[in-house]
């Protein structure tokens, strides 16, 4: 009887795995595991986005909180619809003399549930394109830190969509995509140290010159309205870079683990010395300066992520932390320049020191598919990592000033006087962060009427005492 | 009748309520306000750059009383009000013409 029974078990555990069976041997490149933590990392990194809104909107006054908070929100949108049309295809698609993709790939044509090998072969094409979309979301974001509190909203549109396709898309092809250029050259960035950072750093800051300073800067104060909208900001930054770069290991394996640990470990040293330089300098230690710190930290250590040892991340955090400090704290003001929430301090120092740092600390231990770096006896990597950063500033400059002067042909960039006085949020989209009362008549003439007959009458006895 | 403006610390105007209300007086009208006399400013410093902050937060008190509780409503006011170090505020005292009690239509002293 035991026999039967064991048998019949047996037979139905068979029927009920056939389907399975036969569905792992249709895909059998694709990992359960590695898809889940993509699909994870793609949601960690789409977080940031809203936590950069909390970040920038926190540090600008009360009067531009929407505005601010809107370039980061719409970006989301815009970048979405544009990535799936056509952005993917010109960053990722089968290379074009090592400059761009080609547009096979037009509206995730081909972009399906298979792996592509070229890129990820353990996860579906769709997610690997859906976790880069992330990075094409926040990239132009970052931007917005600079140009914050006077851009008016159709130029700032306008420059977004052209700037995502004509430096985005290309420079992460020249650095990411199969045959580009600087991939080729053997230059590192794991997470986006040059794509990301120093492309809309430099970028940031060439936008400030061209808009000019903020009305009143430099004469009036221009204080952050809600630091504690920042911090947050700046925590859920720092959670999504787990996804940012974790997950550009492009599967849960030791290496996601390693830019796991490095990634932390850079944003504390990072936050510890810039708290601590600004105390020495200043004489107190502040939340901002914590929170920019851990910024600073994660930018600097993007490009290395999966090349360095958790003591290399200190090396390169502490560092970091100082540096940007003295970007935002001394170079700023030395220089003169409305860099209005430091894209410029943060992003694009912190990203050039970034992909230096991956150049002197980086080792094949670590990561054996990466390379040494000039501590570990090649200056070779150094040499690639120069290079690329210089052609990313170049690239990223130019570019930048070539749209904005385009756009500007077309649709003022720069708020009027007018504009800027009664903030963005009220004079761009008709609407108000904080209202103390409500200043319009909501009682119609009937209802008014009604209300005065419903009111008690009392008996006035005024006397002048 | 009077009125007493009272511009005092922040942190002192739960013993003010306090005192005032021994005294027998429970009714006022409280406003948060920013201003400058003899203190001067604070330093405050945001990623890296100092910035002076002229305007201090303080606590305006508004009541209106009988002509003779004056002096000593100011005697409170002061004794409660003093720390001795600059910024404890100021007090202005103004004549009122009448008050009126919305509710029920009384006015002068009945109404405060």
């Amino acid at each position: 009887m035991k026999t039967v029974k064991l048998s019949l078990l047996g037979a139905m555990l068979m029927v009920f795995s056939l389907p399975g069976i036969a569905w792992a041997a249709d895909a059998s490149a694709v990992d359960a595991g590695d898809t889940a933590f993509m699909i994870i990392s793609s949601a960690l990194v789409m977080l940031m986005t809203p936590g950069l809104a909390l970040f920038y909107g926190g540090m600008v006054r009360r009067k531009n909180v929407l505005s601010t908070m809107m370039q980061s929100f719409i970006i989301i949108a815009i970048i979405s619809v544009q990535w799936v049309l056509f952005g993917y295809s010109l960053a990722f698609g089968p290379d074009h003399g090592h400059i761009i993709g080609s547009l096979d790939w037009l509206g995730f044509n081909g972009v399906g549930a298979e792996p592509n090998p070229d890129y990820a072969g353990t996860i579906p094409h769709q997610i690997f394109a859906i976790f880069q979309l992330m990075f094409a979301i926040i990239t132009p974001a970052l931007i917005t830190g600079s140009i914050a509190e006077r851009m008016r909203f159709p130029a700032f549109l306008a420059f977004t969509v052209l700037w995502a396709t004509i430096i985005y898309d290309p420079l992460a092809h020249w650095v990411w995509g199969v045959d580009g250029w600087i991939r080729n050259l053997g230059a590192l960035d794991f997470a986006g140290g040059t794509v990301v950072h120093i492309s809309s750093g430099v970028s940031g800051l060439i936008a400030a010159l061209i808009l000019g300073k903020r009305k009143g800067y430099g004469k009036e104060p221009m204080l952050p309205h809600n630091l504690p909208w920042t911090v947050l900001g700046a925590g859920l930054l720092w959670f999504g870079w787990f996804g940012f770069n974790a997950g550009s290991a492009l599967a849960a394996n030791g290496l996601a683990g390693t830019a796991f640990v490095v990634t932390n470990t850079s944003a504390a040293a990072a936050a510890l010395s810039w708290v601590l330089a600004e105390w020495l300098h200043h004489g107190k230690p502040t939340l901002l300066g914590a929170a920019s710190g851990a910024v600073a930290g994660l930018v600097a250590i993007t490009p290395a992520a999966g090349f360095v040892t958790p003591l290399a991340a200190i090396a390169i955090g502490l560092i970091g932390g100082v540096i940007c400090y003295l970007g935002v704290g001394v170079l700023k003001a030395r220089l003169g320049y409305d860099d209005a929430l430091d894209a410029f301090g943060c992003h694009g120092i912190g990203g050039t020191w970034g992909a230096i740092a991956t150049g002197l600390f980086a080792t094949t231990t670590v990561n054996p598919a990466g390379a040494d770096g000039l501590f570990y006896g090649n200056p070779a990597l150094l040499k690639a990592q120069i290079i690329s950063i210089v052609a990313t500033y170049l690239f990223a400059a130019i570019g930048t000033f070539v749209i904005l002067k385009v756009v500007n042909a077309f649709t003022r960039i720069r708020a009027t006087e007018d504009e800027e006085l009664m903030g963005l949020d009220s004079t761009m989209h008709g609407e108000e962060a904080y209202r103390d009362f409500v200043l319009t008549g909501s009682l119609s003439k009937g209802q008014f009427k009604e209300k005065v007959a419903e009111a008690p009458s009392v008996t006035l006895n005024i006397s002048s005492t | 009748m009077k009125k007493i403006e009272a511009i005092i610390r922040p942190s002192k105007l739960d013993e003010i309520k306090e005192a005032l209300g021994k005294f027998g007086i429970h009714g006022m009208t409280v406003t948060e306000v920013i201003g400058c006399g003899l203190q001067k400013g604070k330093k405050e410093v945001y990623r890296g750059t100092e910035y002076t902050i002229d305007l201090l937060p303080k606590i305006k008190v508004e009541i209106v009383i009988r002509d003779k509780w004056v002096d000593e409503v100011i005697r409170i006011l002061v004794n409660t009000a003093r720390t001795g170090e600059i910024g404890d505020g100021k007090i202005f005292v103004y004549p009122i013409e009448n008050a009126v009690r919305i509710r029920t239509g009384e006015s002068g002293e009945e109404a405060i």
